[in-house]
């Protein structure tokens, strides 16, 4: 089977399943959302009215307004920024570490490979979200603190799955026939096998991002998430959380957000999956 | 004297929310279970307790308190957190406390002596009063803990106000006596039970390793029965208590650290007393519900909220005496000038709900000391951005944020995390100040390192925090200008030496009207110069459940103070207490 | 099977050596040495106190030494005393939350394999149906929701609401003069909401998980050859395929754990339980740097111990792996 064939492959595949299609639909939006965030939110964030304090959802506030009047509609859309930043560049760097150490423990063997599988082994037994925990306390809670934290937590998965791609892959004739042509390592590794190598990797980010958006709104919770004033999600919902009983729209509004883009993006994700291989497991 | 080793717990604490955050202050711990203020008891709510046949007192059920903060040690020395110090505090008494006129009494001391010169206090304990394992309780035990709390060894915050103590003498097995120094007007009222401790359990021990930490003996009007940490702490009445058995046979502490769940357990009655947010005070305790099952009480916390700004750049390392002013706060135009753009009715409203006041100064209102003529800077933007225009400072690039000398005005606030209504206080402020043309950054810490990293070191440039009063009016550690080492509490650099000798003045003399005009001047001399700016008052908002009776909050001392006298009608008991 | 467990517990050696050195390294990435953070929080602390301190912790002596004098310690579970004002030694504070963290992680995972299992199955079993699609949504709104939320929403639900079930904490007031029956049932009512969220939460990883592990089985010859031979299409699934499918998800269970604990400091903070999580939340807030390095050094060595127990069940069932 040549390229285009398995593209279109994919493609019969992925839009046969609905829901990862919707997961797509639902994906693009929010990104429209967090570029055009200045021109469609009505207000300012952060604009402040203490006259119009917990004001339950109207025409001028559609989504209602918070504790101090701010309107909920246009935190939740610039907070879509911040939800989307933590959530790619958080996985960017997962993905980086995790390719680069999973490729070369593949392609290599030997010691490194031992190495670096036993440090996976080691990672993968602390509970990461203590480390998370600990790590932010230290160092003190803000968007990049977090976003690192997390993408250095959650390399591992990426590691192990581009080794094994490796392994099945660097045996393979095309990767023969580039060393007996001389091409050098680094080569062969980023130029012919990696390629091949990144389905599964696309999965899992995209998995990846969900899990970061909702590790952000645990940390909110604790209070060591995305700093307020600035508005997240997570510190919205949080906000709501004290307040659940007289004022449901400043908890739910960010909670559907959340909600829909975990949701999405698993949809999506298990999509791309299903349609590269339905028995990749990740 | 201060506290410092808050706990994350206290941090997050709601009951009396001025101690959300803070740093306590001078001689704390005689008022921790006396919450001042002049109390108001909620309209909705029936204040008359009449005493007929329904309402006649009767022993017995359950008080449930509900706490953010686990106590960490149940030793009142040892304790930093105002969670510590409420449970030790129902537990052992000091010798003397504020009654509810807002003097001083006896507790454990029946009466004392002054001399005439006022360097020696004696004190008379009452005699027959029992440790609840059964030794009486005697001079030794203070002499005792007198003796602890002045070791270096002890890790106690509090050693500061009984250094200045030249002599301590047990005279007879119950009279004890302490000779100052130097006059030192606070004096009596550090007797608190910061110094009292059970000689007979404690001798040739080391105090930090003592299991009586977590298993406490005291002679208050409860006695500890056990501790299930993360969960609660359960007292029982003492029988023996020396003014009289309290009615209510127990009282359990229970620890619920999300703020939200432990209002779902209000609300659905397993927790009878708690201290209510604004926002719960004013929005969610309205219902029928609340107004037929619990009774809400107001009043003013001895406590005020500020900013604080760092006066000065450069510090020589030793000493902390400033070398190099703050370019920007150290000038008064500039100060007062953030002090007409902040609309401090726009931050009790809006992040209090009205549930405090605006403060002008730095000592608490309606007590003797409190100077309410002093200089009040009404919002004002227009005068602010006149002030800064004078101060130097213009938009020159039109980019809408004030410069000068090339530098655009731009600060970062500090305030720790976990209070709401500091982080929202701090976001109106940023909100008011952009409007001026100031660029205000807020950053939230966690508390220990907030003190630690940044209070101790210095390294800010304008704070929000809080301070709690004590009754006594001496702030000589807050703003006198040899108090800036690190660690040390002015902080801010303040530096007046007219200031500093009408602190020195205050608390050399015990003539209260001597005091009087020094603190009054001293108030004056705040207002003009600014070295914090004054933001709120708050109130304290506790709700307790209808059918306790007997709370009798008085003005200053809050409700704690007579709780062994609460009681629940026998008919409307809810628990019964299985010996 | 004895050498193989053998051969295990030698290989949890380096495992655990990799896990004391990252906690050693996060000790170490504070700023300052950690010993100011407790004399900072004791401003009577005299310079002799703190030099005892800094002994006792060895920050006296070289960074490697001080590593292998810390494992030393930890080799007896002596992980040094809190920071907190109770100065108690973090083993005891440690050991008193450890049971009730691991009861309910347990307890939820056992749901969680009681309800996963049958909708990953029988989601396989027809891939792409409506019922699929329904199953696939419904998992995934327990792992999109904010736990924390969802927590709140229910407690006003059944706890204030309907009053069927308590809000939190763990045992109700007067929990002493229950019979012994009676203190189990109020347990049970106390553990009810918790473990059905955390297992709510849970359910996305397992059952989707079954559901590939299914659809992989579903397509091996031996499969085709049972339904070629007629035998019953619930016989095939539930006799051949399920055993085979089950497997893998052995090996997930030992997998999920550290994220179990690790979702534990939210449970335990809405619904005050006092557990591990609570404790590892306090002491990091406080920065408590015994505590911290306690919990992380024995919520690995959980982690490492079901893993374990889930090798072995795998094991167990599958005959190809003890001989090897």
């Amino acid at each position: 089977m040549n390229q285009s064939t398995l593209k279109s492959l994919f493609w019969r595949r992925f839009k046969k399943n609905r829901l990862a299609v919707i997961g797509g639909i639902i994906v693009f939006c929010l990104f429209a959302v967090a570029v055009l965030t200045p021109l469609i939110a009505p207000y300012n964030p952060d604009a402040i009215n203490v006259k119009h304090v917990l004001e339950s959802p109207s025409i001028s506030h559609p989504f209602g307004t918070d504790d101090l009047g701010r309107d909920i509609l246009s935190r939740v859309i610039y907070g879509s920024r911040i939800s989307l930043a933590v959530g790619f560049v958080a996985v960017g760097i997962a993905t980086i570490i995790g390719v680069i150490l999973g490729a070369l423990s593949g392609y290599y063997g030997g010691w490194f490979d031992t190495v670096t599988m036993r440090f996976v082994d080691i990672m993968l037994s602390i509970p990461t979200f203590f480390l998370i925990l600990a790590v932010i306390a230290m160092l003190e809670p803000g968007i990049w603190n977090i976003m690192i934290v997390i993408g250095i937590t959650s390399w591992m998965g990426v590691a192990r799955l581009v080794r094994a791609e490796f392994l099945s892959l660097k045996e393979r004739e095309f990767v023969l026939s580039a060393r007996a042509l001389g091409a050098s390592d680094f080569r062969i590794i980023f130029r012919h096998i990696l390629p091949n190598a990144m389905s599964p990797v696309l999965v899992s980010a995209v998995l990846g991002i969900a899990g970061a958006v909702l590790v952000e709104s645990a940390l909110s919770f604790l209070g060591i998430g995305v700093q307020p004033p600035t508005a997240s999600w997570g510190n919205i919902l949080t906000i709501g959380k004290d307040n659940i009983e007289i004022a449901w729209w400043i908890s739910v509004f960010p909670g559907i957000a959340i909600f829909i883009t975990v949701l999405a993006y698993n949809l999506l994700g298990e999509g791309i999956r299903d349609s590269i291989d339905p028995r990749l497991k990740i | 004297m201060f506290i410092r080793n808050q706990k994350l717990e206290t941090i997050k604490r709601l009951f009396f929310l001025y101690s959300v955050i803070h740093i306590l202050l001078l001689s704390f711990f005689l008022s921790f279970l006396f919450i001042s203020g002049c109390v108001k008891i909620d309209k909705g709510a029936n204040a008359v307790q009449t005493a007929n046949n329904d309402t006649a007192p009767a022993y017995g059920d359950t008080l449930v308190e509900g706490t953010i903060g686990e106590p960490s040690i149940l030793i009142p020395m040892l304790a930093g957190d105002a969670s510590s110090h409420d449970v030790a505090g129902l537990i052992i008494n000091g010798l003397v406390k504020y009654d509810k006129d807002l003097t001083l009494v006896g507790n454990l001391a029946d009466r004392w002596d002054i001399s005439k010169d006022g360097l020696a206090i004696t004190f008379h304990l009452k005699k027959g009063i029992k440790w609840t394992d059964g030794a009486e309780f005697t001079a030794d035990d203070v002499m005792y803990g007198f003796k602890t709390i002045i070791d270096e060894k002890t890790p106690t915050a509090y050693s500061e106000d009984f250094k200045q103590v030249k002599k301590a003498e047990v005279l007879d097995k119950y009279t004890f006596k302490a000779t100052y120094e130097k006059p030192f007007a606070p004096a009596l009222t550090t007797w608190g039970n910061v110094v009292v401790l059970p000689k007979h359990l404690l001798e040739g021990k080391d105090i930090t390793k003592s299991e009586l930490g977590r298993q406490p003996v005291g002679m208050g009007p409860y006695k500890f029965v056990k501790w299930t940490p993360g969960q609660e702490v359960v007292l029982e009445s003492n029988h023996d208590y020396f003014e009289g058995r309290p009615y209510i046979d127990r009282y359990v502490y229970r620890i619920i650290p999300d703020p939200a769940t432990m209002f779902l357990e209000l609300k659905a009655g397993n927790i009878d007393w708690m201290g209510l947010t604004p926002i719960q005070y004013t929005k969610q305790t309205n219902t029928a519900y609340f107004e037929k099952n619990f009774k809400k009480y107001r009043y003013p916390a001895p406590a005020y909220t500020y900013m604080g700004f760092n006066l000065c750049l450069k510090r020589e390392q030793n000493t902390g005496r400033c070398i190099e002013k703050h370019p920007w706060f150290s000038d008064k135009r500039v100060r007062q000038a953030i002090a007409y753009a902040i609309d401090k009715q726009e931050i009790v409203d809006g992040v209090l709900f009205g549930l405090g006041s605006p403060a002008t100064g730095s000592f608490v209102p309606n007590t003797w000391s409190y100077n309410p003529n002093v200089k009040k800077y009404e919002y004002n933007p227009d005068k602010a951005k006149q002030l800064l225009t004078e101060a130097g400072w213009r938009d020159t690039d039109g980019d809408g944020i004030l410069d000068k000398d090339g530098r655009p005005f731009e600060f970062t606030i500090l305030t720790n995390q976990g209070n709401n209504v500091r982080i929202n206080t701090a976001t109106i402020i940023q909100w008011r100040l952009a409007q001026i043309g100031i660029k205000v950054k807020v950053r939230t810490l966690e508390w220990s390192t907030f003190i630690n990293e940044f209070i101790d070191k210095r390294r800010f440039e304008a704070v929000i925090l809080g301070w709690s009063l004590g009754l006594d009016p001496d702030q000589y550690d807050i703003w006198h200008s040899s108090k800036t080492k690190e660690k040390e509490f002015n902080f801010v650099s303040y530096n007046n030496p007219e200031v500093d000798e009408l602190l020195e003045k205050g608390r050399r003399t015990f003539d209260t009207d001597e005091r009087k005009k020094a603190y009054f001047r001293i108030q004056e001399i705040l207002a003009d110069e600014l070295p914090y700016i004054f933001l709120y008052v708050p109130d304290a908002t506790p709700i307790v459940h209808a059918r306790f009776k007997g709370i009798e909050p008085a003005p200053l001392i809050g409700m704690g103070y007579n709780i062994h006298k609460w009681y629940v009608p026998k008919e409307m008991q809810k628990h019964k207490v299985i010996p | 099977m004895i050498t193989y467990l053998f051969k295990r517990l030698l290989e949890m050696i380096p495992t655990l050596v990799g896990i004391t050195l990252i906690s050693f390294f996060i000790i170490h990435l504070a700023p300052g040495k950690p010993t100011d953070v407790l004399a900072d929080l004791n401003p009577k602390m005299t310079p002799e106190a703190r030099e005892r301190l800094e002994k006792y912790y060895g920050l006296d002596k070289p960074i490697h030494i001080q590593y292998v004098l810390w494992l030393k310690r930890i080799a007896k579970l002596d992980f040094g005393d809190s920071f907190s004002t109770d100065r108690r030694p973090v083993w005891t504070k440690i050991k008193e939350r450890l049971p009730i963290t691991i009861l309910i992680n347990t307890l939820a995972l056992v749901l969680i394999f009681i309800i996963a299992i049958p909708i990953g199955v029988s989601s396989a079993v027809r891939p792409y149906s409506l019922y699929d699609k329904i199953t696939t949504v419904v998992v995934f709104i327990g792992f999109a929701i904010p736990t924390f939320w969802l927590a709140l929403l229910l407690m006003i639900l059944f706890g204030v609401n309907l009053h069927w079930l308590p809000i939190s904490g763990l045992k109700s007031m007067g929990y002493e003069n229950l019979s012994a029956l009676g203190k189990i049932w109020d347990w049970t009512q106390h553990l009810i909401l918790p473990m059905t969220l955390e297992a709510f939460g849970g359910l996305a990883g397992y059952s989707r998980y079954m559901r590939s592990s299914m659809l992989e089985v579903v397509r091996q010859d031996y499969i085709t050859t049972a339904r070629a031979k007629g035998l019953a299409e619930s016989k095939v699934i539930y006799k051949h395929a399920l055993r085979n499918a089950l497997l893998p998800v052995i090996t997930l269970l030992g997998m999920s754990i550290p994220g179990l604990i690790g979702g534990s400091v939210i449970f335990e903070n809405i619904f005050s339980i006092p557990g591990m999580g609570q404790l590892f939340y306090q002491a990091v807030m406080m920065r408590d740097y015994p505590v911290i390095m306690g919990i992380l050094t024995i919520g690995a060595v959980l982690t490492l111990v079901g893993n374990l127990l889930a090798d072995i069940g795998y094991a167990l069932a599958d005959p190809r792996i003890r001989t090897r």
